[in-house]
């Protein structure tokens, strides 16, 4: 399955991922690799096989509700590129 | 032409848990700003989540309160996007297996009608945190406290066709998830949120028009404000020549008008996919029915017990019953001064008209139930009048105080002495001549609403503490003796 | 000393040969001297490492000593570990000095063992050669031109090198299994959810596991016996007993039944690799096992499957590297969208670039039942496979690699050739069975890995079946020339 340039660009975009330019070529014809390989799945059919998203086939046990965590910011935030007055802090978001 | 609105809601409703849905975290309102995010809500690297307990019984309590189907295996989805408040760039959501599945509940309008509005769904996810814009300039600064708090979303089937039918569905979901005990309902401060879906279409026609989201409306008045002006606003813009364009918008309070947020034509992908680091919940019948044993009375149950218990009318029961805070304060009330009707008019009446003043609610009304309750019943024991009762009252919202300190603090308490009631309409009646021979002259028939005057003069000596009946009794029967 | 065993190092720390002390310093001054050549450490943690050690010895002083007290090992670095760096292998986490202990850290230092440093891998264990490591590559031990296998080469290396006597590692396609077979020593992956994966930074949730990287099995059972539990933390990790897995070790291996999958010796595999591994089995036989021919039909789905789901988690695991909160940030963003794109263009390498964008896109609208949930769907097939003929056998055995260790450079261009050389580990991370990897004789002077799989939760097993064919053969006490 061939992928084109302005494909990997929409992907890059959606995994807000900065691609050099030069690279675009050999991003697209690794991506294309790719999907032909895994393209071979579509040869079976699966219609009557549930999907598996756990090997153990395992459900989720429930943690009691309770207040475990102590403040902890000077540490988590020790290592945050940019913080004031307790706030993460990111370029101005413009809704 | 004739239009009709077709209006479907988003309700958030934040669950009252103690800590966060898959942290240990607290989710407590108004700490200092990243004080109570973990190393799990702030994702770093290597955390995992552990689904709490509380919110999925809260969920299934909501479920069960409105008849929906409860999913026996429900799966935690992740909704990926990018954005400062939402620390993994995903958020765990239920797409594909909610908790809750089909259900409905019913509305009762203005005028005593009632409507059955469907519930599509009802799915836990997690909440954001918050970004604040206004703090440092060009910069936006981010708060990850709420990142994590557990949220219901509850969906509506596009079943509202006005603002009125829209605000009595979010109240009666608000009235449910307060009564329930899942959620705090305080709108304010954003712990029950709704966004509104609206679209218009010529009456008699199938399919819907091109709808629009208004996010970020945070009272029922504005609710039902947004709503309103929305619809107009797609009418004019159609008749107009115009088209509605998809996108979000938001209610600007202040201009009490919609903007556009975001075009929804660059929508976002969102690439859900089950969360691999939670597993499937799965609940048997065993569980369902431990919860609904544990449901609370709900409101159209708690509106026919006013109705049957109290003996309210049917409005009165509709209004009490439809906030729980409300109806649990009106009965505290009822029970201390052993007199529904009575407390139901000073709970919708004077209470009710102090807290829209204030802009506050029943939460944080500065009188208690308690303090309401003593105050209707030393009107109810004659200590005092119905109109003092008014005064010690305002002095209850302003300073704080049972009825029984405030009415000895200002000597308010009610005159029912008959002899010294006796020597002050002597005093009156010596007083006023020229009224006490126009009385005389009157038609027997007529006398009665002439003690008027009297009545006025003797509340007037006594500074308003005189018993009416006593005084009433006494000024007739002097008057009467009079005229022999 | 440095040729030791764990279990002849806990012995040596008993007797009182040698302090935990003394121990760890010479590992210290070895890895200082030696690691030029291999750059097995991302980290070393010297200070770190002599306090444990410090206060292991305190500990044996004081007639506290565990198994494990005073013991040094090496972690993998994906494992968190609080106050040190913990990067991943990635320019995005060059500068994350970790605020907490992943459960394995934890579990080890309440064991009483001393870390010596963090090893080298894959960036964000994505990788079969070490080469996408932002540190550069790992070197092979038996051949410095040869990658080490990867993920988790650095481990590998340095347990090979004598640099560590053991490391942890994780394996979500045969990361521990693939450079364990390559460097010639003892790897095993448990059964998912056997050890907890709360603080390893996760590249495919539901595949990855951490598991111990040895000389020996009986090593490595003493090092599961502190890895594996049950951690409240981590929502996929079992509630299940964990055994003394160095009980039964000693068990004869008569009656074993082996099964011999023929997808795993294809036509085109290495003759070198077939021979010795069908060596190995008559070993087997002659210890007293049967040999029977099993069939896991699905086995060359496993890797198509395998190229979904993992990029497809690892997408969106890896979104929460943003630039806000920790990790790379980009020099003077412009904006957010500026922010986002190049912090995490710049943060991350060239291959797990690549497998973001494939998760990304197979996620995407429109292709969720094509992709992901096929994969899902061929995963239980896999699982199946592996279901019936464990029915039939006791273990599978085959070899873990189709080559032995590739010269650097060989496939870096192809990212497709590289996804193959992990073709008989891939399909049991699907299946979340375990599985260990031994070595069972060498090629032209490079090791070759024998890989003995067993029902879930059957360590122990895997782990006496392995020890068995190490007390009758030596090649897991075969170094590298020079070492």
């Amino acid at each position: 399955m061939a992928l084109d340039r302005s494909d990997v660009e929409k992907i890059a975009h959606l995994a807000r991922l900065q691609i050099d330019e030069q690279d675009i070529p050999e991003y697209t014809q690794n991506l294309s690799n790719i999907l032909d390989l895994v393209n071979q799945m579509q040869a079976v059919d699966t219609s009557d096989v549930e999907p598996m998203a756990n090997a153990l086939d395992a459900v989720q046990r429930l943690r009691k509700d309770a207040v475990t965590e102590d403040n902890n910011r000077e540490n988590l935030q020790s290592v945050a590129p940019a913080v004031e007055n307790g706030l993460f802090q990111v370029p101005k978001v413009i809704e | 032409m004739e239009w009709e609105a077709v209006i479907g809601l988003e309700i958030h409703a934040q669950l009252a848990t103690k800590s966060k849905i898959f942290s240990g975290a607290s989710t407590a309102f108004g700490a200092e700003p990243n004080t109570q995010a973990c190393a799990v809500d702030l994702a770093l690297p290597g955390t995992l989540p552990v689904f709490n307990e509380e919110a999925l019984r809260m969920a299934v309590k909501f479920g069960l309160a409105i008849d929906a189907e409860i999913g026996r295996t429900s799966v935690f989805d992740r909704k990926n996007y990018f954005y400062p408040d939402l620390p993994k760039g995903y958020q765990t959501s239920q797409l594909f297996h909610p908790i809750v599945g089909i259900g409905h509940i019913d509305i009762t309008l203005e005028d005593g009608t009632s409507k059955r509005i469907g519930v599509t769904r009802a799915h836990l996810e997690e909440d954001a945190g918050k970004s604040l814009h206004d703090e440092f300039p060009g910069m936006t600064g981010i708060d990850l406290n709420r990142a994590g708090t557990p949220l219901l979303e509850i969906v509506s089937e596009p079943d509202m066709r006005t603002a009125e039918e829209a605000v009595a569905y979010v109240r009666k979901i608000h009235a449910l998830v307060t009564s329930l005990g899942i959620c705090d309902g305080n709108m304010a401060e954003g712990s029950f949120r709704c966004d509104c879906n609206v679209s218009v279409r010529p009456k008699g026609q199938e399919e819907f028009g091109t709808r629009t989201e208004t996010k970020n409306i945070n009272s029922f008045r504005f609710i039902e404000k947004a709503i309103v002006g929305e619809i107009e606003r797609q009418i004019d813009l159609i008749e107009d020549g115009g088209r509605v364009i998809q996108a979000t918008r938001l209610y600007d309070a202040n201009k009490n008008e919609t903007r556009s947020m975001r075009s929804k034509e660059e929508a976002n992908d969102y690439r859900y996919f089950p969360c691999p680091d939670l597993l499937p919940i799965v609940i048997d019948e065993d569980y369902i029915d431990a919860v609904r044993d544990s449901l609370p009375e709900l409101p159209d149950a708690r509106k026919a017990r006013f109705i049957e218990e109290y003996k309210l009318s049917d409005y009165d029961a509709m209004v009490l019953s439809g906030d729980h805070n409300l109806a649990t304060y009106f009965e505290i009330v009822a029970k201390a001064a052993n007199d529904a009707k009575m407390a139901a008019n000073w709970v919708m009446g004077e209470l009710s008209k102090h807290l829209n003043q204030n802009d506050t609610t029943i939460a944080n009304s500065p009188v208690s139930a308690e303090q309401l309750g003593g105050l209707v019943e030393r009107i109810k024991d004659n200590t005092i009048s119905g109109k003092i009762a008014k005064q010690v009252f305002e002095v209850m919202w302003a300073e704080g105080g049972s009825a029984d300190e405030i009415i000895e603090a200002k000597g308010l308490k009610q005159v029912t002495d008959t002899g010294a009631i006796e020597s002050i309409v002597d005093e009156v009646i010596s007083k006023a001549d020229k009224q006490v021979a126009q009385y005389k002259a009157a038609e027997p028939d007529k006398r009665g609403k002439m003690l008027g005057f009297f009545m006025g003069q003797v509340m007037k000596a006594t500074g308003g503490k005189a018993n009416p009946g006593a005084v009433n009794g006494i000024l007739k029967k002097k008057l009467d003796a009079l005229c022999d | 000393m440095f040729d030791k065993t764990l279990a002849e190092l806990a012995q040596g720390l008993e007797n009182g040969d040698f302090s935990s002390v003394e121990l760890t310093q010479a590992y210290l001054d070895r890895i200082k001297a030696e690691d030029g050549k291999y750059n097995s450490y991302i980290t070393v943690t010297d200070e770190l490492a002599l306090e444990q050690a410090n206060a292991a010895d305190a500990t044996r002083a004081a007639g506290n000593a565990g198994a494990f007290t005073g013991l040094p090992i090496a972690h993998k670095d994906i494992f968190c570990t609080e106050g040190v760096r913990t990067s991943c292998a990635s320019k995005m986490l060059d500068n994350f000095i970790s605020p907490y202990n992943a459960t394995v850290v934890n579990k080890f230092n309440a064991a009483g063992a001393v870390t010596l440093g963090k090893t080298n891998m894959d960036e964000f264990a994505m990788g079969s050669s070490n080469e996408s490591s932002f540190y550069g590559p790992a070197r092979n031990p038996w051949d410095t031109d040869c990658v080490p296998g990867g993920s988790s080469g650095g481990s590998a290396a340095a347990v090979a090198a004598l640099l560590a006597p053991a490391a942890t590692g994780t394996d979500t396609g045969g990361s521990i299994r693939q450079p364990a077979a390559l460097c010639g020593i003892t790897g095993l992956k448990p059964t998912y959810g056997r050890v907890s994966r709360f603080g390893m930074i996760a590249f495919a949730s539901s595949l990855d596991q951490g598991g111990p990287m040895t000389r020996t099995a009986e090593d490595a059972a003493m090092m599961l016996n502190v890895m594996a539990g049950f951690d409240p933390n981590d929502s996929t990790c079992m509630q299940k007993d964990v055994p003394d897995y160095t009980a039964d070790l000693s068990k004869p291996l008569a009656g074993l039944k082996i099964g011999l999958p023929k997808e795993f010796f294809p036509d085109d595999l290495s003759p070198a690799i077939a021979q010795q591994v069908q060596a190995a089995i008559k070993e087997y036989e002659a210890l007293g096992a049967t040999v029977k021919e099993v069939s896991l039909p699905n086995t060359g789905l496993a890797i198509p499957a395998y190229y979904i789901i993992a990029p497809s988690e690892a997408s969106s695991n890896l979104s929460r590297f943003d630039g806000v909160r920790y990790g790379y940030r980009c020099e003077s963003p412009v904006d957010l969208e500026d922010l986002y794109k190049r912090s995490r263009g710049e943060g991350f390498g060239p291959e797990v670039k690549r497998r973001i964008m494939v998760g990304a896109y197979a996620l995407s609208e429109g292709f969720y039942d094509a992709y992901y949930k096929k994969a899902q769907q061929i995963r239980r097939l896999i699982k199946q496979d592996y279901v019936n003929a464990l029915n039939e056998v006791d273990v599978i055995m085959g070899p873990t690699t189709p080559h032995p260790a590739f010269k650097l450079g060989e496939k870096t261009s192809d990212p497709v050739a590289m996804y193959m050389e992990d073709i008989f580990t891939i399909s049991l991370n699907l299946a979340g069975m375990p599985g260990i990897s031994i070595p069972c004789g060498q090629t032209e002077g490079l090791p070759v890995g024998l890989q003995i799989i067993g029902n879930y939760f059957a360590e122990q097993k895997l782990l006496n079946v392995a020890h068995q064919f190490q007390q009758a053969t030596d090649w897991h006490k075969q170094a590298p020339q020079g070492i």
